[in-house]
């Protein structure tokens, strides 16, 4: 039983922390989130540097082939950054669909060597998704159609933008016909890959939404730290003191329900859906109490735009819902325990 | 990472669940707060014994097994899948071992822990008093050097199990004057003593859980102190850290408790879905359940690499008690108008270990009180876990 990250994953962790701390600075996300594309060619370029766009890749196409564990705690750090969504549909879901698809050899080596390199932007269009993000500036939009997996461009498609809250999400509704040409990969055989994307999707996202906790409590601890009222910070009132505190709590009791996810997806565990979903509930409950508990601390401060919470607050708010929203994921985790001779309680957790 | 156990854990596992299911009193015993109840724990805890199996963590001269921490989940797992009676010694196995390995000296490691394993001695802990609840520091009770002993004068109070227990640990303070964390000394004594009065108290549930102690120039031989006399704080500090950290409460009570949840849920649908709110509460109990395992794996991985449990220790404390309260209170809400009735109801609805859901309730409702009341974990977690300003 071994239940830490190897020396080299908290190096490469590490790593992108210090990379992001200052690539990533909320000044310069905000400029980049004002554009229309809400990107940048330049900060794409800076993260394929750092290997974060090959982590996912093979090697022989020139990749890192490294896997969800390795993936897993870069993940809270794109949350705790506020990394938007194009990095990762991008480098962790497109890149592991277009490398299990069966066969298209063709396909694998114009797609996956661009993709390690950082030059291409693949979008993933997922049913359990009402729209696709960064469709529009996608080099290749990998469709769900009737459980089958079809490969469209931008201009094959009709893009209706949809503005989110999330400063930082470019959503478009996309309206297209599947073609004997556009399909990559029959029913029989999407279905059980379009399952697993849905898995990494969603356990993507409960990875950014556990950094997104940690960074609303950060800027909470902050500024409760530094705003004077009756003569001293803020933060030495115990109300203000327990709400942060019980975020730390939540925060605390997820990282294991997240790890252990990371490691049943990694090994393709029977379980590993029910632990996804587990782990989403558990980090949306963290993000969700470390924004409201957050902006109470900022009082009015917290209300505006002007304070870089509301940046990963209404991320966390988004991406609560994205990639299976809760409803979607109790109902997983109930079939799981409430089904006939589930097996539960003490010893059951490891087999 | 690796989340799997090794073979030779796994004919562990096989070799304590035979064992219990061997030897597990087949009748549910009366609860260990009442006289009888507490004999027959004692009992209980000298069979365990015999097993060797009362304390696997312990090197094997003191009667353990000198197990690893997995080793321990995996028997706590097991030991709570079994429905075998609570344990009476905990506070001494589990709190005052840790301490007594880490601060003992070898003549009191060899005169202890034998007869802890054994159930010989079962020990009740002595921080509480009137004046020193949540306030540790303001202890008054007094420990005043007198030759080669300690004369102890004051009051404690809240001493789970004192009302039967043998022995009691505790802080005293041996510095005429000295304030606060200062001038303390860790002191065990024999609660049988010339000069000690006990006066029992009713829990909620009515039965004598803990108890006053009155000391009156009640003498201790000097070799009783545990650590450097003045030294106590930092000793206690540590007991509380193993509570809080890792060996008060093992996860295997709360899976327990929420696959029965589960099983109390599916038996009375009819009832508990007329509220949507249960469904989702039974749901949440066993996330909770199985996080706070999972948290503990972890943790229990972290310390054979090495490192050390801090501040976030205290954040353990508040999501067990919490997790506790949430299932108990969903399982009220499903018993409805039965919730109520000291009657036990009917199986498999019960918990077992001779406890009721109402047993249970009324306990959780303690969690967040002992061991450090939650808004004190809350105010450790905000300033040495968040670094937010003292008050
Ligand atoms: C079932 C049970 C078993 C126990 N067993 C033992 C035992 O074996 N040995 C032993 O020594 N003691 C024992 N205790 C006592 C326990 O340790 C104390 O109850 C606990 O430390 C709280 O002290 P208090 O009861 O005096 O509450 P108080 O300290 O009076 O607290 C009352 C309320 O004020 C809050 N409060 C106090 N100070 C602060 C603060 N600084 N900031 C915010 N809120 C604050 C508390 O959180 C609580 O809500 C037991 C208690 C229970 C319920």
């Amino acid at each position: 039983m071994d239940f830490t990250f190897a020396e080299q994953q908290i190096a490469f962790r590490d790593a992108v922390r210090k990379f992001l701390i200052i690539e990533a600075a909320p000044e310069m996300l905000r400029e980049i989130w004002e554009t229309k594309s809400g990107r940048s060619r330049e900060l794409r370029c800076k993260l394929a540097d750092q290997g974060l766009t090959a982590i996912s890749v093979p090697e022989t196409y020139g990749g890192i082939g490294l896997g969800d564990l390795d993936w897993i705690l870069l993940q809270v750090e794109l949350g705790y950054y506020a990394i938007p969504d194009s990095l990762s549909d991008t480098a962790y879901l497109a890149s592991w669909l277009l490398e299990h698809l069966p066969a298209d050899l063709a396909l694998k080596r114009e797609w996956l060597p661009r993709i390690a390199a950082g030059t291409a932007r693949i979008a993933v269009g997922h049913p359990v998704n009402l729209l696709v993000a960064d469709a529009e500036l996608a080099d290749l939009i990998l469709l769900w159609h009737d459980d089958e997996i079809h490969g469209v461009t931008a201009s094959d498609v009709k893009l209706t933008p949809q503005v989110s809250i999330d400063a930082s999400r470019r959503l478009y509704a996309i309206e297209w016909s599947p073609s004997a040409r556009t399909r990559l990969c029959s029913a029989k055989q999407g279905a059980g890959l379009w399952q697993q994307v849905l898995n990494r999707g969603a356990l993507a996202l409960a990875a950014q939404l556990l950094g997104l906790a940690q960074r609303m409590v950060d800027l909470g601890v902050d500024y409760a730290a530094q705003r004077k009222q009756f003569g001293k910070p803020v933060g030495a009132f115990q109300a203000v003191k327990h709400q942060l505190a019980d975020v730390a709590v939540k925060i605390e009791f997820t990282k294991p329900v997240l790890f252990r996810a990371a490691y049943a997806v990694d090994r393709d565990l029977d379980d590993a859906a029910i632990q996804v979903s587990h782990a989403k509930l558990a980090a949306g409950d963290a993000a969700r109490l470390a924004a409201r508990n957050a902006l109470q601390a900022h009082g009015a401060m917290g209300y505006t735009w002007e304070a870089d919470l509301q940046m990963f607050m209404k991320r966390a708010w988004a991406l609560d819902a994205a990639w299976g929203d809760r409803g979607f994921h109790k109902q997983r985790v109930a079939d799981a325990i409430f089904a006939d001779g589930a097996e539960l309680g003490p010893g059951s957790t490891f087999n | 990472m690796r989340l799997e156990y090794t073979g030779p854990q796994k004919r562990f596992r096989l070799e304590v669940r035979e064992w219990l299911a061997a030897h597990v009193p087949k009748a549910t015993l009366p609860s260990f707060d009442t006289e009888v109840g507490f004999a027959e724990h004692r009992a209980w805890e000298a069979s365990l014994a015999q097993g060797r199996f009362s304390a696997v963590t312990w090197p094997e001269a003191f009667g353990g097994r000198g197990c690893g921490l997995i080793e321990w989940l995996i028997f706590e797992e097991e030991y709570w899948r079994s429905s075998a009676p609570l344990r009476v010694n905990q506070n001494g196995i589990f709190l005052l071992a840790p301490t007594l390995m880490e601060f003992g000296t070898e003549a009191q490691k060899q005169r202890f822990l034998p007869k802890m394993a054994t159930g010989e001695e079962i020990w009740a802990q002595g921080w509480s008093e009137p004046g020193a609840g949540s306030d540790m520091a303001a202890i008054r009770c007094t420990a005043q050097r007198d030759g080669d002993h300690y004369v102890i004068n004051g009051q404690k109070t809240w001493s789970t199990r004192a009302v039967w227990a043998d022995w009691l640990f505790g802080l005293f303070r041996s510095e005429p004057g000295s304030q606060r964390h200062h001038g303390l000394t860790f002191v065990l004594l024999p609660l049988k003593l010339p000069g000690i009065t006990i006066r029992p108290i009713k829990q909620l549930n009515g039965l004598a859980g803990f108890a006053e102690i009155f000391f009156d120039n009640v003498r201790v031989p000097v070799e009783n102190r545990l650590g450097d006399e003045g030294a106590g704080w930092n000793i206690a500090m540590a007991t509380a850290g193993f509570e809080r950290g890792l060996m008060l409460r093992s996860p295997g009570r709360f899976q327990q408790t929420a696959k029965l949840l589960v099983k109390l849920y599916q038996q009375n649908r009819e009832r508990a879905d007329a509220d949507p709110a249960i469904r989702d509460a039974v749901m949440r109990s066993w996330m909770g359940a199985e996080a706070y395992t999972l948290a503990t794996y972890r943790t229990a991985c972290r310390l054979n690499k090495g490192a050390k449990i801090g501040a976030e220790a205290s954040t353990n404390k508040i999501f067990w008690s919490e997790l506790d309260l949430l299932m108990h209170e969903t399982a009220m809400q499903i018993l409805g108008p039965q919730g109520e009735l000291m009657a036990r109801s009917p199986e498999p609805a019960d918990p077992g270990n001779g406890y009721s859901w109402l047993d249970g309730f009324l306990f959780s409702q303690a969690g967040p009180i002992y061991a450090g009341t939650n808004e004190i974990q809350r105010n450790i977690i905000a300033e040495r876990m968040l670094g937010l300003p003292r008050a």
